[in-house]
């Protein structure tokens, strides 16, 4: 039961990174991969704060399960940020492929052990 | 009458929905069949790399096929927005090595992250050459 509930997070959550980096895209012709970098930031936080909450067991490891694999690992995503990132090196932008390669995931560390903190 | 966004189609949606489950459940089992060393998730690891280099291939084989559009963009949102995209995890990486540095593993939180992200943008890249270099090798 639980794992079609995985698969259905997932999809759910694969589902809100589309509709919120299609929104983001249509608001602003962004020179920056905006939208994956806000939904990895933003997933890796939530995902920190389920897992603070499991450790404190405000959270059965159902519902980590559920809510943390499924839909925030369908939500993040890291093959589309490594895509982003060669484009940009490929266009010899050098600093923002730094920034989304590097950067980006100093940044989703640090968010992921705020989350924690938070929630446990 | 102008075309919704992409974003708003239903049925892009569900094949989003769709793709993203099945990478999700890909995901999963990978975790399962490949064991942690050393508390290092190997299977993140590989669901990454692997990712992005399916990625990679993907959207180069499509852009070269022509505008994204129709029968394409049904394809890209599938396999890439949904599969690669469920498949792979960005969250996971973070929190992970969160776990690792938390435990005083700073090396091996280093080497996690560094190899994810080395390893992820070469498969990348190689993704993207593979078809390239395909392509060429049909036109010449």
């Amino acid at each position: 039961m639980s794992v079609l509930l995985l698969a259905l997070a997932g999809g759910l959550g694969a589902v809100a990174r589309f509709v919120l980096d299609g929104a983001l895209t249509a608001a602003r012709a962004w020179r920056y991969p905006v939208g994956t970098t806000v939904v990895n930031l933003s997933g890796s936080f939530l995902l920190g704060l389920l897992a603070g909450l499991a450790a404190g067991r405000l959270l059965p490891p159902a519902g980590l399960l559920v809510l943390g694999t499924g839909f925030l690992g369908g939500y993040t995503t890291f093959s589309t940020s490594a895509y982003e990132t060669v484009r940009l090196a490929e266009q010899r932008r050098w600093g923002a492929a730094a920034a989304h390669g590097v950067g980006q995931v100093v940044l989703a560390t640090a968010l992921a052990a705020l989350g924690y903190l938070a929630g446990s | 009458m102008p075309a919704r966004p992409a974003y708003r189609q239903p049925l892009l949606l569900l094949l989003v929905l769709l793709g993203g489950a099945t990478g999700t459940l890909a995901r999963w089992a990978t975790g399962l069949a490949v064991p942690h060393v050393d508390r290092v998730p190997l299977g993140t690891l590989a669901v990454n790399v692997v990712g992005a280099f399916v990625l990679g291939a993907l959207l180069e084989h499509l852009a070269g096929r022509g505008p994204d559009e129709g029968r394409r963009r049904a394809l890209r949102v599938t396999l890439g927005t949904g599969f690669c995209g469920g498949f792979t995890t960005y969250s996971a990486l973070a929190n992970d090595t969160d776990a690792l540095l938390r435990q005083g593993l700073v090396g091996h939180a280093l080497g996690y992250v560094g190899s994810t992200l080395v390893l992820g943008l070469v498969a990348s890249a190689l993704g993207i050459a593979t078809v390239r270099r395909g392509a060429r090798g049909r036109t010449a």
